[in-house]
């Protein structure tokens, strides 16, 4: 009966629904799978653009150690990081390398804008060189307030982030 | 003025010293009119060399300026290294000055090797023409570069070129610095460049 | 038989074997920095340093803005110094406006000064260990650094941008029973960093990664220009707390620490030194200080200057002199800033250092000229 269905002019429809359904079986699960391995191993790229680094690199520091909530620190090539940290101001040199670095990383990949001046350029509102945030240059998904935001802060954008990748599609990027 | 030109004279008496220095008791704010001796000393061994080619600004303590034409300002900058002692530049700085038409460059040098000099600083002005429209580079905007006689302004002259639009002949290296490379506005730190919603 | 080597390999020309390496922006330091090296093989053999991806026109900013407002943006270039690079400015704007600073103030302002040259050093070293791929070099510094923040949070309120200092004093007076406090985490935090000798600098891999690296001759660190843990690491005995006393360092016995190697192990030894050194001034001042009074003299709104006159002033900072030049033309604005920065100072020695030596040393040779790009850039 089955051979019937399946002619060879249908073959590839049929396989096509049979997908669909295998899909919609072990959708959720297997989602919530790549999900929870993504929001344990968040590696942030090593791009420290401005005075908000220092805060960034006290947050793994052994007093706030970002690495318990599986943000490691910040090492390593950005072709296997999948997490950038704008921490601060990005100025119009920058902004196409800011670009670049982004278009070199592998999907999946999130962005956290640390500080006022990635987010509205804040102090240098009225500055001739600096971007006013960084929205124009690259997607952002947490914005994280403050000039510079205190360690605990930053540590509280991450966690928000990981809240969002659990609910995001992972199969978008399959 | 006929107790002033008693004063010499009678410089024995101490009756007639005391008058003078009454008035000055009046009156304590214009007292410090006596320039700092080292730094006076200073300032007298470039006026006795150039003479009027300089013009010494102010003697205060621990700073001593200099304003030069910019076709003296190479002599004058060797003298004080040769003459002086002094070994470096900490800082040049352009100030842009609109109504007078002209962009004046400071030097402040400072020296490491005499110990005499640790407090000083020497403040070498000059000014170079200023053009409405500037075409950085290509204009009148120019002056005499120091590095072959202080070798630390090599990336201080180029921030000034940039950032002024003042370029400085016989400079090696007259590139952008701190811009962006497409920069294609005026230099940033006139006077007629403003920024943003000011 | 023939045999054809790869075209890599069959370059005979000197000028063919060269390459042209970008080093940066995004690099495994901290801050935006482009290093445009050419080696041949492994070795460097010319530099070309291209900073300015952190230029944020302060100085520009600072003409529209009045004396203190000012003074939030000023202390941005390096705000784990933050009191450091804002001292010479308001140094500069209590001689324009003509203000007496009260005795107590200036004291603060010492403490507040030595205490965050300490934390700065901390980063650096922190930041050092990175560039070497040493772990426990950026854990303990970045651990330890967190004393010295309380202190300063205290005292201040905030973590790392103060804003403390103010023409005619600091914004506020010192917390109760902040001098026990500050007198027990200072003689702890001594404690602790003395026993960073042997984890580091007695360490034989960081001995040999940095010893007779980038060696910076003394005849060469003066023509430069070079200034602060550079210069004293060349031999030249320079401080500008001993040199030239700004506020009330006259009254404090401040050593200064001169190594004569001038490569990178001296380099990152003297800002260790220096910490010690900012341990015994603050526990000198804290004796010294005058136990009550006012540490601030109230401005009027908007003040002004008195005309046309300029005024440069210089502190040592965390990376050496920090000169701030303020033109003023009786405005409420000044005319014109200048900070004529450190770190820029030193960038000049870069591309000398690195000439001729091996690509690999390039980290260890650069962080250790003590080099903030933020700070450079302005």
């Amino acid at each position: 009966m089955l051979k019937d269905l399946v002619t060879p002019e249908n073959a590839n429809v049929f396989v096509g629904k049979l997908g669909d359904i295998l899909e919609k079986a072990i959708d959720k699960p297997l989602g919530y799978a790549i999900n929870w391995g993504r929001i344990w191993s968040l590696w942030p790229v090593h791009i420290e653009t401005a005075c908000c680094s220092v805060e960034f690199g006290a947050a793994s520091s052994p007093r706030y150690d970002v690495e318990r909530f599986g943000i490691i620190e910040a090492f390593g090539s950005l072709r296997q990081c999948d997490l950038v940290v704008v921490q601060g101001t990005i100025t119009r040199k920058m902004a196409p390398r800011l670009r670049l670095v982004y278009d070199q990383m592998p999907e999946p990949k999130y962005v956290i804008a640390m500080g006022a001046c990635a987010i509205t350029g804040g102090l240098y509102f009225d500055s001739y060189n600096v971007l006013p945030g960084i929205d124009g240059v690259i997607p952002v998904d947490v914005y994280v307030p403050g000039c510079p935001p205190r360690p605990e802060t930053l540590i509280q954008g991450c966690m928000l982030l990981q809240e969002k990748i659990k609910r995001m599609k992972a199969r978008k990027f399959v | 003025m006929s107790t002033e030109t008693e004063n010499p004279s009678a410089d024995a008496k101490p009756e007639i010293k005391t008058p003078p220095a009454k008035p000055a008791a009046n009156k304590p704010e214009p007292t410090p009119v006596e320039l700092p001796a080292f730094e006076k000393s200073i300032s007298d061994k470039i006026v006795e060399k150039f003479g009027d080619k300089v013009e010494v600004a102010f003697v205060k303590e621990d700073r001593v300026r200099i304003n030069v034409d910019k076709e003296n300002v190479h002599d004058v900058a060797e003298f004080i290294r040769d003459g002086l002692n002094y070994d470096h530049v900490e800082s040049v700085s352009g100030v842009d000055y609109p109504q007078d038409n002209e962009i004046e460059v400071v030097y402040h040098i400072g020296s490491y090797t005499d110990s005499s000099l640790a407090r000083q600083i020497l403040v070498l002005a000059t000014r170079a023409p200023r053009e409405t429209n500037p075409i950085p580079g290509n204009d009148a905007t120019r002056l005499p570069t120091l590095r072959d006689v202080f070798y630390s302004v090599e990336f201080h002259e180029r921030e000034v070129f940039e950032m002024f639009g003042v370029f400085f002949e016989g400079h090696p290296d007259n590139r952008r610095l701190l811009l962006p490379e497409d920069w294609a506005d005026l230099p940033p730190l006139r006077k007629d460049f403003a920024i943003k919603g000011r | 038989m023939t045999f054809n080597l790869p075209p890599g390999l069959a370059l005979q020309k000197v000028d063919e074997r060269i390459m042209t390496l970008n080093v940066g922006p995004q690099h495994p330091g901290s801050g935006h920095m482009r290093i445009i090296v050419q080696i041949d093989g492994d070795y460097i053999v010319a530099c070309d340093p291209d900073p300015g991806y952190v230029h944020r026109g302060e100085e520009k900013m600072a003409e529209y803005r009045n004396y203190i407002t000012n003074i939030p943006h000023l202390e941005r270039p390096v705000i784990h110094d933050s009191c450091n690079v804002l001292y010479p400015y308001v140094l500069g704007a209590e001689e324009l406006l003509g203000i007496e600073v009260p005795e107590r103030a200036k004291y603060v302002r010492v403490i507040a000064s030595e205490l965050n040259r300490c934390i700065y050093i901390m980063y650096w070293l922190a930041i050092y260990g990175i560039f070497l791929g040493h772990s426990t070099m950026f854990m303990w510094p970045a651990g330890d650094r967190e004393l010295l923040i309380d202190l300063m949070e205290k005292m201040t309120g905030a973590r790392v941008t103060h804003a403390h200092f103010v023409p005619g004093g600091v914004r506020n007076d010192l917390p109760p029973n902040f001098e026990d406090v500050c007198l027990r985490q200072v003689n702890y935090f001594e404690k602790r960093i003395k026993e960073y000798a042997a984890v580091f600098y007695d360490n034989p891999i960081l001995i040999s990664r940095t010893r007779d690296t980038g060696i910076l001759s003394r005849q060469d660190a003066i023509r430069y220009g070079t200034t602060g843990s550079v210069l004293r690491a060349s031999g030249v005995d320079y401080d500008l707390r001993v040199k030239e006393p700004y506020d009330v360092y006259d009254e404090l016995d401040v050593h200064t620490n001169v190594m004569k190697e001038g490569d990178s192990y001296a380099r990152s030894r003297i800002p260790w030194l220096d910490m010690m050194e900012s341990c015994n001034i603050i526990r000198q001042a804290l004796q010294k200080m005058p136990k009550s009074g006012s540490v601030r003299v109230k401005l009027k709104p908007n003040p002004k200057t008195k005309g046309l006159e300029s005024v440069y002033k210089r502190v040592e900072s965390g990376r050496g002199s920090l000169g701030c030049y303020i033109v003023s033309d009786a405005k409420t604005e000044p005319y014109r800033v200048k900070l004529s920065v450190p770190s820029f100072r030193n960038l000049i020695a870069l591309p000398n250092l690195l000439k001729g030596e091996k690509l690999g040393n390039m980290p260890s040779v650069y962080w250790s000229l003590n080099y903030w790009p933020v700070e450079a850039d302005r």
